[in-house]
């Protein structure tokens, strides 16, 4: 049984010669022309992908049968955890979670390799080569920094456990989605570093490159979405953003990908931007790098990095250099010799989708020099500040806001010319809808300001921008409504995407500002059978029980919530005591619904018999990572459009008879 | 191998219970201020909170000095001035505006207009030039065109 781990390593020191060999040979036989070794590509990324699945997968079996030979078994698990986390704790740790990562890269070459026939041979075994190169530098940072399958020695009776916090499903699920979008992003990388040393981009690089990214982006989506909604129910307070290294290392990555999205349309349906779309690609795969050295090198405090020593953080170090630094020289060469071919008129969806990257460009900048600030005044001028929740909140917003105007108007604009003051003359009823939705808002959530209802208004602006944009463009009242039915059927999938996704962007931002604005809180020392009353709601504490769980003890506080005098429900707010690991965890007591959550943490026993209790009411936090959900679905309705399936662009036309492609 | 166990330790996130049942003022406008000016105040021992969502020890500290100079009769400028003055400007989330930061807040907006510039600077260059032709075909699409049974090179 012990033999496996021993297998897991030698396949992951084959997988690196097998890279390197695919890092070099298609690279030499594109260069020369010659068709053998490029086709080499192909089964060397299924024999990478197949031999690092197999070092996964013997990992894997570590973790469930708890051999504590291995260090990162031993430090990270325990035989007394339930099964589901003692598979998750396969990525709940340094060494597991890189060995993930470098499986997901292998994924994604394996899927060029199964799926890439329709791009030509030179830029597939390009491609190729230059994810086997990220593929080398990964491997070797595995194998000589950070090696999973490390024996210990004497080994130990018993792990040390997981640590309680990552016991939870959201948590679980977490990691693999973040790589899948981080990861992900290495193939419009690969894909931008192969074109620029072919010299060639075109609207079939736009559209092989739209896919990959499509799938990174939404995947990224979820991954943040199930972090953010982990720190809302787990973390204690119902904070769902922090502005944490950590976190901006993956929302870096995440605004770059959607500004990519929307650019490489520009370069498909227009043949220009180009050398822009390019540095979009190159950014957004050293932006997931600086994410994974923020996470591992310890350089900045976080909330949530994991353990890290200097030593790996200067590896990873090295590699982001050299990929950043390699790929931005080549660009430098390179890109002046793409010239725009497609020219617009400065009202146009162009330059809609110009202004849209110019602020989610802005934007990340700004979350890179909130992130990295505190590290150059130290390093440069030696000054120690902070910067946090309240500079972000403030400096970013404003990009945001701006977004949420210019949306539906972008959207709606023609290409190579449009018209404000025609697509206004569409859009004016969802301007007036959603000024009504803010009047309404005002009247019902009077203690407020006038500020919450205005971007609750702009939030349904982008909403109601996208359906009546939707309705227009169908048709709807002015053709029979057969017609319109037939039409709305017949939009291409994209066009879906793309209005899913932009909805699920106002719904977000709408349940941002709902929570921001109107949450309420309580705190205090309550004794059984006292009333707390909150924001119309009254909240009866009825005691607490102790129980078990599987691998902790529990203290529940039992809760009754009464509205209008009746009761409307019963809640449990738990602490949770991990024996193994002598540490507490809370689990939010909380009743969810679409208008407002009621969340109750239960806190420590006083002396005088009554237990500290925090009860919160957050109006339309769901509606936050709902919103994420809806633009995940947007991306993958974009994601099976017909074009990425079908080679050649004449015949995704011809099968779209009734409403021309945007 | 200490210095690792405190960095791990140091490192995960704890559920915190903040502000404390005992610590909340009787008047509502000065606790209501106090916690505002909890939000941006870091916890000096942890990991980018503020004050208001750590329950360590000397956050704790933190927020009854903040409730106390309230109580007093301080303005929120005199309260973050005494706060600094004792701990230095690293306490603030959000530092205040002076040569250091200027780069931190005007980046963004700079940034943003030098990208309005090259924007505009490139939309006079386009519109300038002519329409340029579509990248010519490389042989093998030739080939392959001529395999389709079209013919390129009339």
């Amino acid at each position: 049984m012990r033999m496996i781990a021993e297998l897991g390593h030698f396949a992951l020191v084959l997988a690196f010669a097998v890279a390197i060999a695919q890092a070099i040979v298609p690279l030499w036989g594109a260069h020369k022309g010659y068709a053998e070794p490029m086709r080499f590509a192909e089964p060397a990324a299924m024999t990478g992908f197949l031999l690092v699945g197999l070092s996964f997968a013997a990992l894997t079996y570590s973790f469930i049968n708890s051999d504590f030979s291995l260090k990162v078994v031993a430090t990270n698990s325990h035989s007394a955890k339930p099964y589901l986390y003692k598979i998750a704790g396969v990525w709940g740790n340094h060494e597991g979670s890189m060995l993930l990562w470098v499986l997901i890269l292998m994924l994604y070459g394996a899927l060029v390799a199964a799926f890439g026939q329709n791009i030509p041979p030179a830029l597939r075994a390009r491609t190729l080569s230059i994810q086997a190169m990220i593929a080398v530098a990964f491997l070797a940072f595995i194998l000589f920094t950070s090696n999973p399958f490390e024996r210990m020695d004497p080994v130990p009776v018993d792990g040390s456990g997981l640590n309680p916090l990552l016991q939870d499903w959201a948590l679980a699920a977490h990691p693999p989605f973040l790589y899948l979008g981080y990861v992900g992003l290495s193939m419009p990388f690969s894909f931008a570093v192969a074109a620029l040393i072919e010299g060639r981009v075109d609207a079939a690089w736009a559209r092989w490159v739209r896919p990959w990214t499509l799938l990174a982006w939404s995947t990224l989506t979820v991954g943040i979405a199930l972090g953010s909604y982990w720190a809302y129910y787990e973390l204690g307070w119902g904070g769902w953003w922090f502005w944490d290294p950590v976190e901006n290392a993956s929302f870096m990555p995440w605004l770059v990908a959607a500004a990519l999205l929307h650019s490489a349309v520009v370069v498909e349906k227009r043949s220009t931007l180009k050398s822009w779309t390019i540095l979009l690609a190159i950014i957004a795969f050293s932006l997931s790098l600086v994410g994974t050295f923020i996470v591992r090198s310890g350089l900045l405090t976080s909330v949530h990095a994991f353990a890290s020593d200097p030593e790996r953080g200067v590896f990873i170090l090295a590699i982001l250099l050299i990929a950043t630094g390699g790929a931005l020289c080549l660009y430098a060469w390179r890109a002046p010799q793409m010239e725009p071919e497609g020219v617009f008129a400065p009202v146009s969806r162009e330059s809609g989708l110009i202004l849209n990257n110019l602020l989610l460009s802005v934007s990340t900048a700004v979350v890179f020099l909130g992130t990295l600030y505190p590290l150059f005044a130290d390093g440069v001028m030696d000054e120690k500040i902070s910067v946090g929740k309240p500079f972000f909140d403030l400096a970013f917003a404003p990009f945001m806001i701006v977004i949420l105007i210019a949306m539906p108007l972008g959207a709606a604009l023609s290409w190579k010319r449009g018209d404000l003051g025609r697509v206004m003359s569409k859009l004016w009823v969802a301007a007036v809808m959603a000024f009504l939705v803010g009047i309404a808002f005002w009247a019902f959530r009077t203690e407020s300001s006038i500020w919450p209802p205005l971007f609750i208004a702009l939030s349904f602006w982008a909403i109601f921008g996208v359906i009546v944009d939707l309705a227009e463009r169908v048709k709807l009242g002015r053709a029979p409504f057969a017609e319109s039915m037939r039409r709305l059927g017949g939009l291409p999938r994209s066009a879906w995407g793309q209005a899913v996704a932009h909805i699920g962007f106002g719904i977000t931002a709408f349940g941002i500002v709902g929570i921001s604005a109107w949450a309420t809180e309580d705190i205090r020392i309550a004794q059984i059978d006292d009333r707390i009353p909150l924001s119309g709601y009254e909240i009866r504490f009825d005691g607490v029980e102790r129980s078990r769980g599987p691998n902790y003890r529990i203290d529940g506080g039992k809760f009754t919530i009464f509205q209008d005098g009746k009761q409307i429900a019963t809640l449990v707010s738990e602490k949770r005591f991990y024996p193994v690991q002598r540490t507490q965890t809370t689990e939010a007591g909380i009743r969810a619904s679409l208008v407002e959550d009621i969340y109750i943490v239960l806190g420590d026993k006083q002396d005088n018999g009554g237990w500290a209790v925090r009860s919160y009411v957050k109006p339309f936090a769901n509606w936050i990572w709902l919103g994420a959900l809806i633009m995940t679905i947007g991306g993958v309705l974009s994601l099976t459009d017909r074009r990425h399936r079908v080679g050649a662009p004449a015949r995704a036309q011809r099968s779209n008879p009734v409403v021309p492609a945007e | 191998m200490k210095r690792l166990a405190l960095i791990i330790a140091l490192s995960m996130p704890l559920p915190t219970h903040a502000v404390e049942p005992g610590e909340i003022l009787d008047d509502p406008v000065l606790e209501n201020r106090a916690r505002a000016l909890s939000k941006g105040l870091r916890c000096l021992v942890c990991r980018n909170q503020s004050i208001d969502d750590s329950d360590a020890g000397l956050a704790k500290d933190l927020r009854v000095l903040v409730r106390e100079r309230l109580v007093k009769g301080d303005t929120d400028d005199q309260v973050l001035d005494y706060v600094v003055d004792r701990y230095g400007e690293y306490v603030l989330l959000s530092p205040r505006f002076s040569p250091l930061t200027a780069l931190l807040y005007l980046g963004g907006p700079l940034i943003l207009l030098g990208g309005c510039l090259i924007v505009w600077q490139q939309s006079k260059t386009n519109a300038a030039a002519p329409a340029r032709a579509a990248a010519p075909l490389t042989e093998a699409e030739r080939a392959r065109l001529r395999e389709l049974g079209i013919d390129t090179d009339a």
